[in-house]
Parts: structure tokens; C-alpha cells; sequence
């Protein structure tokens, strides 16, 4: 019990800052309330730790004020570039000029409604999908669904919506729908993947395994540079993909790999009981791996899954190279406009705050999403 | 009957036939790719086959390490560009490394406002796209000020939009000799810190070996290098024109790749070393203090040698990922393997050869490295079980 | 008695944030005595015993063994680890040592004993554990049992004069219970001081000089053995022999 109580931080890390001198400190009890007691325990409790305090405070001194001038106090929030040219600080009236084509490219103006509503349902399926009450059945449905209506609103062409050809979508939309579907078809590609290379037939599993070690050798701009110039020599004469079906096929394979491994290693952590009891009950090698398996380990799978969602919207971001229009694609290009031009750290600053939220709010739900099945699993 | 049933029904001719199934149609699928490829290159008129690698490339790389113009050939292009990666790749591994264990260590220290430094940076660092970094960093040191008015951090140290220039040893062979000596020093201390161990082990005898390794490490070379005269010449980098003339020069390229790749990398790294760390259990520790070891002595003989095993198989693929994200260069402009590989492409219109030799150069470097990863785990494994 | 005690405990003091885990607990132990702390869980025993070698540190009153203060000076604490030696419930053996590394660590690196001469010593008290022939195996390669009499003969490499056992036997399963208790027996009848927490009260009755009894942070009985078990004074105490004397 009195492991629990002591600190999970290791002890040497504490010996080395000169072993606190708590014989010398009044019992914690009588002072824990007062702030200044939690200060001298938590900052001040050693020659070594009250430096590293005062220079942190010193880092903070000269970094925080100068920043919240700039990003607050001096900038300028809606204006022209020549008064943000006069003002001192942030410029952030290039993000109320140019937020248009950084969220959707170069999409129809007027028709900038649609991709907004796409983004708008997309994140609401999102949102839906990351509560653990709503992994049903009805949930595929759902994203069916709303993919479809997303199609629909993004090409148009029906219900009296103009056409609008996929080269012209960017921004956000491109971000979001790559990495979704990335995932979405890698994730199936990746079980038939983790099962080859579990698989008792040699030639399955070197063909696996070939596939994974290759995917995870080689970088992502590699494959993206084989997608977008390699595969239209790949199909037959006549036959064209599109640039942004190309990248989403490289961006999947890519994916498919990296899932793969997390697949397996959902796989080897099913205890080996439960193979044999599958195989003493009869079931076949499909019904075993789809009734018993496969249910299992990929409940312990979803919170590397998320992760590999995570890195995987971080990884749309390349499809730049290859010339689509994401959304570090429009922010690069709402940064050549001349008028604007001195004022390209506002906008990384905006789009790099975009995708932060993004990841970091993944991460979080995928941390407790561990903790939650964690607690599931003790039970 | 009975027979075609018993072949039928076998285990072993059912494995067989599904693998000629699978292997057929993979093979299937990979002559229609081959097939129509080859229409398509010839209907383009396009050459196949490596022999353009002989050639003369007729373009010029930003930087390299080789001496390399436009009048060599394509494979000489290729191994500049390979050298490059590995360049930076090395270069930023060992400032990933250093960042990312005192981020890590920083975030299990019992000082909160150190452990709040710690976690802001893993979690700002982790989570914004790496290409957006290294656009960033590369826009910053662009619009730093021309070299007229660049800024001079240090004596002789110039950080201006055409890069960093810092000051190197003019007349490289006069300091052959302290070179030398500093080499043969480091060998002596690291000599003398494996001898001093056993004796230690064998005898008992302790040895003040951390003052004797710094004094042979510092005190040879400088011996070296008075006995030699103290032949001190610098070519400092001078402000000249619209640019420098003299010096070493990190170019902005480079220099924005190298941080944004420590960077974001050591966010990573500093997650693995908690980890590694947190992995060891507390137990350990106490059992280590309880029999009178020192806390530096626990470190070092109980709680590294553990945390190293938890700690080494993911940082070595921390390390392959740095690797392989130093293909992002070809967006700034780096002229690494990638973007030689693809002007290559461009010119000679070669794309299949010149993508499958970058795959083939980049899995050689993977495979290389998770060889050396699994006979590591093999080697530690072996001592524990 | 506290003339020649060798560990004193002076109205010691422990808090954890709000939780006090040791009030005023005042103890003293004389040379080759064999000590018992029992008591319910979370009655402070554990981090009693822990203070001794300042695994814990306590906040207030004195701690004094072998004549040398406990303080939050770096050479008392190392001057007293060196004389006390210590089991811990999970054994804690190092698992990338073998086992003979286990027992030579300490004394190479903190007595500085050439490693030759301490090999003989350690593998002597390997037999002495009954345990020689698993000297070159790896600590997972053996069962608790046998981890934990390899961790006693660690601690008895280091020649202490004092051995603290913290619950020894509580992670084994029944059947290896009796040849750890065996090999403390054996070191008890060889007069070394020992402070052991434990629940096996055969082990008490038979082998300590003075069984303690603790209860949420403080010492509530001190006697010996046979008046403890036959003749409890406190009500608390009775509680708690009458809880775990009926299995």
C-alpha cells in the first residue's frame, strides 16, 4: 500500500537531486493546503530542482510576454495588409481574408456551402463513432451514409447542385476524406495481411510479409511518387485514375501495412487456449478466426488503430508533393499572395493549430480509450 | 474414389492447392501490371533496362559531399543524393537522441514545472504534421536577414537567409598530429574505462577513472597540438558583397531539415525513454539501495541495463523513421535521394528504374537496420531467459 | 535494554500527503534479537521496517542504528545499508544478472571485495541456502522459492549484522513457504538480529524473542511470544490473533 502512495516517479531520479530533506520539513500534513508548501515540495525541494525552476520561470519571463503581444495585444484582426504592415504584432486579418481557399481550395465560391456541410457530417460521424455506446452494427450504416451524402454534396450533379469536377476540390475536405478513407480500406486489406502472415502456408505468408516489410521500408513520398507516376503505366491503354484516387491508393497500401503489424500483434496477444478451444469445438480456420479470434483481438487493436489514424492524418499533408490541394497545400499557397506575403507565419500558426486539435484531441480519446478497455479487461 | 477423396480432404493437398491459388493469381495480376507497362513504355518510346546510369546526368546538385558536376554520370548523381540522406539522417539522429532523453527524463523529474516544459513540447511536437515543421522552419530561416545585415551570434558565427556560416581550420594538414592525438586519446580513456571496470570486478579496487579518461581525451590533443606549435588558423567566414566569402556554410536547406527532423523526432524518442524507464520496476530501485549501492551506481548497473532492453527496439525504429521522413527534404529543396531520383525520372523519362532503385536503396537501409535491431533483441533476450 | 540496543526507534513519525502511516512509534531492539511485526494491512508495519535502511524516509522523531543516526546525510544512510541487509516480498532479484551476479554486485561495487574471493563466499552461502547448482541460471529461471532463499543469501554476501524480512513469504505459493522459513530458522539459531513482518505466526511462536503488534500507524503490543498468543492485553490485539488464528 505505501507503494501506491509514494510517487510513480522512479526513486534514483529523486536520490540524485540531493535526497530531499524531509526529516527537516515539517510533516506534509500541516502544510500541504498552503500554496507555498506545495511550491517548496514541488519546485524548491533541492539545490538541483530550484534551478531548473528558476530557469524555467526565466524561460517563461522572456518568452511568454512577448509572445501574448504579438499573438494578442499588438495584432491586427481584421483589416488591410497595409494596417498590418503599420501594426507590431500578428497580422490576423490574413486568416479572415484568405480562410476561403486555406478550408476548400479552389472550389466554386459560391458553392463553398457544400464541402463546409461535407466537413460539418463527417465530423459528426466522427464524433458518433468515438463514443463505445454506438459500436453497433448500424454504425457502417451510418458512415455509408453520410460518405454517400458527402459524395454527393462534394460532386453535385443531383438535386439541382452544379457539377463539380474533383480537381477542383482542396482544403480540408481532401485532408479529412484521405485519411478516412485511407483507414477505412486499409483496415480491411490489413486483417486478410495480419492473417496471411500468421498463416501456416509458407507461400501466403512470405507474400505477406514481402508486401509489410516493403510498405514499412520504404518512405511514404516513395509510394506517393509510384501512385501519382507509376500507376497509369500500370493500366491499360485508355484507362485513367485520377490524381487524387492515385494518392488515396498509395496512402492505403501504405497504411495497410502499418495496420497490419498492429492486427498481428492483437492476434499474438489472444491466448493460445483460445486457438484450441476453437479447434476442439470443430469450427473451421474461417469460423475460428471470425468467431472467436478476430472479435477479440481487434477489440484490443482499436487504440493503435486510432494512433495509425492519427499519424495517418498527419500523413495526408505529403499528398502535397504529389501536387494535391490539401490543406498545408492551400495554406502554402494563400502565402504567395504578394499583399500578403509577410505574413506566412500566421498562417502555418492557424493551420498548424487546425491540425494539432485534431491529433491531440485523438490522442487523448485514444489514451483513454486505453484506459477504459484496460478496465474492461481486469473485470 | 476413396483416393481422389483422401487427396481431396488432406490437410496438406488443400494447403497446397490454396497457395498455387494465391501465388497463381498474385502472379497473374503482377504480368498484367508488367505487361501493360511495357506497352505503355514502348508506346512512349521509352528506353528500360539501368544502362542510363552510365550517363552523363547534366544537372547540378545544391550540396554535396563528393566533388560531383553536371558532367558526371547518373549513378555518381544517385550516390551523392544517397549520400546526402544519410547525412542528415545522422546528423539529426544524434540531436533527436540527446533532445529526446532530456525531454524524457525531464518529464519523469519531481520538479512539476520541468515535467510541464517536458509535456508541452512531446504533445506540441507530436502532433502537427511533419512537413508543416519543416516548411515552416525553412520559411524562418529564409526570411532571416541577408548577409549584410545578418545577425552574429557568436564570433565568427553568421545566421542569415543564405544559411548558417561558421568558421573552419584553415590549412587542414597542420592539424593532422592533433587530430590524431585526440583520436588516440579517446581510444586510451575508453581503453582505460574498460580496464578499470575489471579491475574493479576482479580486485575490488576502485579507480578514479572519470578525471583520468577527461584529462587523456582533453590533454592529449592539447598536447598535441602545442607540441605542434600552436598552429592556429581559422578561414572565418567574411561579410562580402550580397553573400560570404570564406568559411563553412550549413545551407538553409539542410539546416531546416536537420532541426525539423531532431525535433519532431525527439518528441518520440523522449516518449521511449519515459517509458523505457517507468518499465523498470520501482522494486529494483529499492532492492539496488538496500544493499548500499550508491544512486548513480543503481543507474548505471541495475536500472539502464534493464531499461535499455524496453528502450533500444523502438528508438531503433525511431531512428528508421527519421530516416525515411528525410525524404520530405524533396519539398524544401534537399537534395537527398528522393529528389535526385526524381529529376533523374524527369529527364530521362526512366520512372519505373529510378522509383525501384529509390525503394530498393531505402529497404536496403530498413533491412540493414532491423537485422542490427533483431540480433540486438536476440543478444539481450538470450541474457535474460 | 536500550543500553545495548542496536536499533531505536524514538517516537518516529511518517506521513504520506494527509495519510499518517507511523505515529509515534517508539521501538528498541537489541543485539540477536529476533523480532515479529504483525498487524492488519495498512497498519504501517511495512513502512516501519522500511525506515530502518531509509528506504522511506520519516519526518520526525529519531531512528538510530548501530550507534549511527539516520538523517538525511548521504554517509549515515550508506554507513547503515551497508550493515542492514534486506528481503522484500517480491524478491527483487536483478533479472539481467545471474544469479551469482546477483550476490557478488554489492559487495564488488560498495565493500570493494576483489571478485574472486567473493564468488567462494557467495557460492558457500549459495549451498548454505541449499541453491548451489542454479548459481549460473538467470533469476527467471527459478521458481519464488528458490528467487527468494537466492535473494537472503544477496543480502547475507554483504556480512550484515542486521537482516530486515518484509512479508518473505507472502508471494510464495504454500508448498515453497516452508524452505524459505526453513533457511530463516537456520540464520536465527546462527544469532543474527533480525526484524521480520510476517503473518505466519508458527514462525513467531517458534523462532521470536519479542512479537509487535501494530495497528494503524502504532505500536500497540510489545511482548513475547507466548504472552502474546496466550495472553493478549489489548482488545485490538485479541481482534486480530482471533481473526487469523481461525484458519
Amino acid at each position: 500500500m505505501s507503494k501506491e502512495l509514494t510517487s510513480r516517479r522512479p526513486a534514483w531520479a529523486a536520490s540524485f537531486e540531493e535526497e530531499p530533506s524531509q526529516a527537516m520539513v515539517p510533516p506534509p500534513a500541516l502544510t500541504a493546503l498552503k500554496p507555498f508548501g506545495w511550491a517548496r515540495n514541488n519546485l524548491f525541494n533541492s539545490r538541483l530542482n530550484t534551478a531548473l525552476t528558476l530557469s524555467c520561470l526565466a524561460i517563461l519571463w522572456f518568452a511568454v510576454p512577448p509572445m501574448l503581444q504579438w499573438a494578442l495585444l499588438d495584432a491586427t484582426w481584421t483589416g488591410t495588409p497595409e494596417e498590418c504592415r503599420a501594426a507590431e504584432g500578428a497580422c490576423w486579418s490574413i486568416i479572415a481574408a484568405k480562410h476561403r481557399p486555406i478550408f476548400f481550395g479552389t472550389y466554386p465560391y459560391e458553392e463553398q456551402w457544400r464541402p463546409l456541410l461535407a466537413c460539418a457530417l463527417f465530423l459528426v460521424a466522427l464524433g458518433v463513432s468515438a463514443m463505445r455506446a454506438c459500436w453497433r452494427p448500424w454504425l457502417v450504416g451510418v458512415w455509408f451514409g453520410c460518405l454517400t451524402a458527402m459524395g454527393a454534396l462534394m460532386w453535385g450533379g443531383v438535386f439541382g447542385m452544379t457539377y463539380v469536377a474533383n480537381d477542383r476540390w482542396g482544403g480540408l475536405p481532401i485532408t479529412l476524406m484521405l485519411s478516412v478513407f485511407a483507414i477505412a480500406l486499409a483496415f480491411p486489406l490489413s486483417v486478410v495481411l495480419a492473417l496471411g502472415r500468421q498463416s501456416g502456408l509458407p507461400a501466403i505468408r512470405a507474400l505477406c510479409v514481402g508486401f509489410i516489410e516493403l510498405m514499412r521500408g520504404v518512405p511514404l513520398v516513395s509510394v506517393l511518387f509510384m501512385a501519382s507516376v507509376m500507376f497509369p503505366l500500370f493500366l491499360p491503354e485508355g484507362v485513367t485514375v485520377d490524381k487524387l484516387l492515385r494518392a488515396l491508393a498509395g496512402l492505403t497500401l501504405f497504411t495497410a501495412a502499418y495496420l497490419a503489424e498492429a492486427v498481428r500483434g492483437g492476434l499474438q496477444a489472444i491466448p493460445k487456449g483460445q486457438y484450441e478451444a476453437a479447434d476442439a469445438l470443430g469450427l473451421g480456420y474461417w469460423q475460428k478466426m471470425m468467431l472467436i479470434i478476430l472479435p477479440q483481438a481487434l477489440r484490443i487493436v482499436i487504440p493503435p488503430i486510432v494512433n495509425q489514424f492519427i499519424s495517418c492524418f498527419k500523413d495526408t499533408s505529403l499528398v502535397t508533393i504529389v501536387g494535391l490541394y490539401d490543406l498545408l497545400t492551400a495554406a502554402n499557397i494563400a502565402t504567395t499572395d504578394p499583399e500578403w506575403r509577410p505574413f506566412f507565419g500566421e498562417v502555418y500558426v492557424f493551420v498548424g493549430l487546425i491540425f494539432w486539435g485534431f491529433c491531440y484531441s485523438m490522442s487523448r480519446y485514444s489514451q483513454w480509450l486505453e484506459r477504459e478497455s484496460n478496465k474492461f479487461n481486469r473485470r | 474414389m476413396t483416393n481422389v477423396a483422401r487427396i481431396l480432404n488432406s490437410a496438406h493437398a488443400r494447403g497446397l492447392f490454396y497457395q498455387g491459388l494465391v501465388l497463381s493469381g498474385a502472379a497473374l495480376i503482377g504480368w498484367y501490371l508488367v505487361s501493360n507497362t511495357l506497352t505503355n513504355l514502348a508506346k512512349r518510346g521509352v528506353a528500360t533496362g539501368f544502362d542510363f546510369l552510365g550517363r552523363e546526368a547534366g544537372f547540378e546538385i545544391g550540396e554535396s559531399l563528393l566533388t560531383y558536376s553536371a558532367a558526371d554520370t547518373y549513378l555518381k548523381a544517385f550516390a551523392v543524393g544517397l549520400l546526402n540522406t544519410l547525412t542528415v539522417s545522422v546528423a539529426a539522429v544524434v540531436l533527436a537522441t540527446v533532445l529526446g532523453v532530456v525531454i524524457g527524463v525531464g518529464r519523469l523529474s519531481s520538479n512539476w514545472m520541468v515535467g510541464r516544459f517536458a509535456a508541452i513540447y512531446v504533445e506540441s511536437v507530436r502532433n502537427v504534421p511533419l512537413l508543416l515543421q519543416l516548411i515552416v522552419w525553412y520559411a524562418v530561416i529564409g526570411r532571416l536577414p541577408s548577409p549584410r545585415t545578418a545577425p552574429e551570434v557568436l564570433p565568427n558565427l553568421f545566421f542569415s537567409n543564405r544559411g548558417i556560416k561558421y568558421p573552419t581550420l584553415a590549412d587542414a594538414g597542420s592539424h593532422a598530429p592533433t587530430l590524431l592525438a585526440l583520436a588516440a586519446g579517446i581510444g586510451a580513456a575508453l581503453w582505460l574505462a574498460r580496464w578499470a571496470r575489471r579491475r574493479r570486478e576482479t580486485t575490488g579496487r576502485p579507480f578514479p577513472t572519470l578525471i583520468t579518461a577527461a584529462a587523456l581525451v582533453l590533454g592529449t590533443p592539447l598536447a598535441a597540438f602545442l607540441l605542434n606549435g600552436v598552429p592556429l588558423h581559422l578561414d572565418v567566414p567574411v561579410r562580402e558583397g550580397f553573400d560570404f566569402a570564406g568559411g563553412g556554410t550549413i545551407t538553409p536547406e539542410f539546416a531546416a531539415l536537420f532541426f525539423g527532423l531532431s525535433i519532431y523526432t525527439a518528441g518520440f524518442i523522449a516518449e521511449i525513454v519515459r517509458s523505457g524507464i517507468l518499465a523498470v520496476p520501482h522494486g529494483q530501485t529499492e532492492a539496488g539501495l538496500a544493499l548500499g549501492l550508491k544512486p548513480g551506481q543503481v543507474l548505471r548497473l541495475i536500472i539502464l541495463p534493464q531499461a535499455l532492453r524496453v528502450i533500444v527496439p523502438p528508438l531503433t525504429s525511431q531512428y528508421l523513421n527519421l530516416t525515411k521522413n528525410s525524404s520530405l527534404a524533396v519539398a524544401i529543396g534537399y537534395p537527398d535521394l528522393i529528389s535526385v531520383s526524381n529529376t533523374s525520372a524527369n529527364q530521362t523519362g526512366q520512372v519505373v528504374e529510378a522509383v525501384a532503385l529509390m525503394m530498393a536503396v531505402y529497404l536496403v537501409i530498413s533491412l540493414a537496420i532491423s537485422t542490427y535491431m533483431n540480433w540486438y533483441n536476440r543478444k539481450l533476450s538470450l541474457v535474460t531467459r | 535494554m536500550t543500553e545495548n540496543a542496536i536499533i531505536e526507534l524514538q517516537r518516529v513519525g511518517k506521513w504520506y500527503g494527509h495519510y499518517h502511516a507511523l505515529r509515534d512509534v517508539s521501538l528498541s531492539i537489541g543485539k540477536g534479537e529476533k523480532v515479529v511485526v504483525c498487524g492488519p494491512s495498512g497498519s504501517g508495519k511495512s513502512t516501519m521496517i522500511r525506515c530502518i535502511n531509509r528506504l522511506e524516509a520519516h519526518q520526525s522523531g529519531n531512528i538510530i542504528v548501530n550507534g549511527t543516526e539516520l538523517t538525511d546525510d548521504v554517509k549515515s544512510v550508506e554507513t547503515i545499508r551497508k550493515q542492514v541487509g534486506m528481503v522484500f516480498q517480491n524478491f527483487n532479484l536483478f533479472p539481467h544478472l545471474t544469479v551469482l551476479q546477483n550476490l557478488t554486485l554489492a559487495p564488488i561495487w560498495v565493500r570493494g571485495t576483489a571478485k574472486a574471493e567473493i564468488e567462494e563466499v557467495a557460492l558457500s552461502y549459495l549451498d548454505r541456502v541449499r541453491i548451489r547448482d542454479q548459481a549460473y541460471k538467470f533469476p527467471g529461471q527459478l521458481s519464488g522459492g528458490q528467487q527468494q532463499r537466492v535473494a537472503i543469501a544477496r543480502a547475507l554476501c554483504m556480512r550484515p549484522q542486521i537482516m530486515l524480512f518484509d512479508e518473505p513469504t507472502s508471494a510464495l505459493d504454500p508448498e515453497m513457504v516452508k524452505e524459505v522459513l526453513d533457511v530463516m530458522i537456520e540464520l536465527a539459531e546462527e544469532g543474527m538480529t533480525m526484524v521480520c513482518v510476517t503473518h505466519e505466526m508458527g514462525f513467531a511462536k517458534s523462532v521470536a524473542d519479542t512479537v509487535v503488534f501494530m495497528a494503524e500507524g502504532s505500536i500497540i503490543e510489545v511482548a513475547p511470544p507466548a504472552e502474546f498468543f496466550g495472553n493478549p492485553r489489548s482488545e485490538r490485539t485479541r481482534q486480530f490473533l482471533g481473526q487469523i488464528l481461525e484458519h
